[in-house]
């Protein structure tokens, strides 16, 4: 036995391999709207839930089917979907795509494609960035469902309080900005998230990327991604920032600004509401959205179809639903998200709603993303560096060359 | 015995009937099945289902590791999307690059390993140890004092480690605030390197020690009580009976137990996972939580090599601490 005990533990790894690569379902249906169908959404189940749920119970009502609507963390979501359409069980039919993963599931044949599907209506209606990442090789694998990027957020009474009546627009403003507020209050002046995606704009700032799709180019350890890397350690190892938590980043980032103890972040239109509910914003009108000095990334979230759906008709029924203008409003009115339909802004409750207003700029400002399959697969290895430079491991420049080397492996063919 | 043997003697010492006549004489397999047919009728339930369940999927990983599949390249048919498998043999080159350290941050994760390994079965051993002759004496309550040091081995490992997370959490969690409750500033218990792999490594003791007390109190209650009168009749101190009778007996117990140990401590999963996800920035990633990590990738090959070298570093463990033990009279 002890020999099989030993054994078993390689088995163990082995057996994980023989499940990714199982047949698929058949995907076959009826030709009508009915049944049931499966709707993983990553959204956030407490704050944006409840708004979902009401569209999804209307929907339900009117076509006489179920929608078995699950919340998957978004943080697992990808892989979950990963193994379970890669081993043909427990795929749901429909997706919560985010932008980045579209193209990657879209190329392993894991979506079904939408082009001349009842999912899509209206098409020309879509913004061109968010409309981008649901194509791959020249077929649409999606229908955009929201739209974001990264903002400076901050607490106008503090920075007042230091004598800013104005929010920094440049990097270097946001460095004397910060110092000013930790100096002349009580709070600390902002507070840095380490993860790579939050990283991005202060790489765009210097004019920086962190892959060149044009060109086909590894760009994440140019000398500008390493200075923005640098001014980022730099700011973060100031008096002016509230050193990060690296166990529990983004969380320690939320409470510090919700409670008023940190001015300013950086981060995306999904967390205002939770912002909002801290004490130091019961004066909605204190907190205030800057655009960052080149922008943040495009980012938001699709609708995709599981090629191995046993009930397509239903699924492109519910994608059209979903997408279309009137749900799109229904949620950016209650939610502040915003639409990625030109036609969804036209309400006036969405278009004066003071989170889409607020962002506006922000999303004229933002950069374009690099909608390749290896998308999805770039995060964590950037968060590993990041965090690896800001432990003062290594140094930015071998942090970010060894990010270009994984960069690299998942992009052989590139330069 | 003997028997038996004066039968066969007698026997052979009467030649006079004749041998029956035979069609003929059966082979080697055939008398073997006749013989033990029985058993393996008995076992052939066990046999297929190990090897349904560890032969065919150690044969595929095996085969795995020494390809370049990714999940690009092995087949999938999903609806009308069919991809057909394209990946190709590419000999060792995947060990190679393994333990040249070109992937897979090999050499950091095993030296890790083998920390974390030594530093949890040398804690789980000398605590249990502990407990264990504790709990042997006659006191007030044993039993419940048994129930109660077996209870971290009842509970889930999930729910552990979700408790001890909390825990350890560096704005509200409970050891934060004593510290800063007595006037010291709170630790980044999960965000700093070394003390995140303090934390594993304690919530891992915690975890483990019940086990190692229970084997050993077995262990202890079958030393017989004349050794420790006689010992105390020769004037033997504590110290010595523990040094001269306690620890030689236990061995037969003590060895499989520590192999064992050794061996669960490395594949840990769970309390890594779940505690620290194997961070902050990789630092305590084990070779386990890391082959996953590379499976979640979709580097199938490269992962089942990562999966064969843990194996081969467990069987030349297994096998030298067997040899080990042998050669000091112990076989087990």
């Amino acid at each position: 036995m002890r020999l099989i005990r030993v054994v078993g533990a390689g088995a163990g790894l082995a057996l994980a391999v023989t499940a990714c690569s199982g047949g698929g379902g058949a995907a076959e249906g009826d030709g009508e709207v009915g049944g049931t169908i499966t709707y993983w959404d990553t959204s956030d189940a407490e704050n944006e839930g409840p708004a979902y749920e009401a569209v999804i119970a209307d929907f339900e009502e009117e076509h006489g089917v179920t929608v078995n609507h699950q919340f998957e963390d978004f943080d697992d979501a990808r892989d979950r979907f990963d193994r379970a359409a890669a081993s043909g069980d427990g795929a749901p039919d429909v997706l919560r795509t985010e932008v980045g993963w579209t193209a990657d599931f879209a190329s392993l044949g894991y979506l079904q494609p939408l082009d001349d599907t009842p999912a899509l209506d209206d098409v020309d209606d879509f913004l061109d960035g968010p409309w981008s990442s649901a194509q791959y090789e020249g077929t649409t694998y999606a229908v955009p469902q929201v739209t974001d990027s990264l903002a400076l957020l901050y607490n106008a009474d503090l920075l007042a309080e230091a004598g800013h009546d104005e929010p920094p627009t440049t990097m270097d403003d946001l460095a004397t900005v910060a110092g000013d507020v930790s100096e002349e209050t009580d709070a600390d002046g902002i507070y840095l998230h380490v993860e790579g995606y939050f990283l991005l704009p202060f790489i765009f700032a210097e004019g920086g990327q962190w892959v060149d799709d044009a060109d086909e180019r590894i760009t994440i350890n140019d000398p500008e991604a390493v200075a923005g890397l640098e001014n980022a350690l730099d700011l973060m190892n100031s008096d002016a920032a509230l050193s990060p938590d690296l166990g529990e980043s983004y969380d320690v980032m939320m409470a510090a600004f919700r409670e008023g103890d940190v001015a300013m972040i950086i981060n995306g239109p999904w967390s205002m509401g939770d912002a909002l509910g801290g004490p130091a914003f019961e004066d909605a009108e204190n907190l205030g959205v800057q655009s960052l000095e080149a922008g943040g990334p495009t980012g938001g979230h699709n609708y995709s179809v599981y090629a191995g759906s046993e009930n397509l008709e239903t699924a492109y029924a519910f994608v059209e639903y979903m997408a279309s203008t009137e749900t799109q409003s229904r949620i950016a009115e209650e939610l502040g998200t915003l639409p990625t339909r030109e036609s969804a802004y036209a309400a006036p409750a969405v278009e004066d709603h003071p989170i889409v207003s607020a962002y506006a700029p922000v999303m004229e400002a933002s950069q374009p993303g690099a909608w390749i399959p290896e998308a999805g697969q770039m995060f964590v290895p950037f968060d590993d560096a990041y965090e690896a430079a800001v432990l003062g491991d290594v140094s930015p420049q071998e942090a970010l060359d060894g990010l270009a080397d994984e960069y690299q492996a998942l992009l052989p063919d590139w330069e | 015995m003997t028997n038996v043997a004066t039968t066969v003697q007698r026997r052979r010492a009467t030649p006079a009937r004749p041998p029956r006549p035979r069609a003929a004489e059966p082979g080697p397999l055939r008398r073997f099945l006749r013989t033990h047919w029985y058993a393996w009728a008995l076992t052939a339930p066990v046999v297929i289902v190990m090897s349904v369940v560890i032969a065919f999927p150690f044969a595929r990983g095996l085969w795995l590791s020494f390809t370049d599949a990714d999940r690009r390249n092995v087949s999938t048919r999903i609806g009308e999307n069919v991809t057909p498998a394209t990946y190709e043999f590419v000999g060792v080159d995947n060990y190679v690059a393994i333990l040249t350290g070109d992937v897979g941050d090999f050499w950091a994760r095993l030296t890790w390993t083998v920390v974390w390994t030594l530093a949890c079965v040398a804690c789980h051993f000398g605590l249990g140890l502990g407990l264990a002759v504790m709990l042997n004496r006659r006191v007030a309550l044993r039993g419940v004092y048994r129930a109660v040091m077996i209870l971290p081995w009842a509970v889930p490992p999930f729910v552990s480690a979700f408790i001890w997370r909390y825990l350890y959490q560096g704005e509200y969690g409970l050891f934060n605030a004593a510290l800063r409750g007595m006037g010291f500033p709170g630790v980044e218990w999960l965000g700093d390197p070394f003390w995140a792999k303090v934390v594993v490594i304690t919530i891992n003791v915690w975890l483990g020690v019940p086990f190692m007390m229970v084997a050993l109190l077995g262990g202890l209650q079958s030393i017989p009580g004349q050794l420790y009168e006689a010992a105390r009749v020769d004037g033997a101190s504590p110290w010595q009976q523990f040094r001269h009778i306690t620890l030689p007996s236990l061995r037969p117990v003590a060895a499989p137990v520590v192999l064992i140990g050794t061996i669960w401590t490395f594949n840990q999963f769970p309390v890594i996972f779940l505690v620290t996800g194997g961070g902050p920035a990789r630092s305590t990633d084990l070779l386990v939580t890391y082959a996953f990590r590379l499976f979640g990738d979709g580097t199938y090959g490269v992962a089942s090599a990562y999966g064969m070298v843990i194996l081969g570093l467990l069987l030349v463990l297994g096998v030298i601490y067997q040899r080990a033990l042998r050669r000091e009279g112990q076989a087990w």
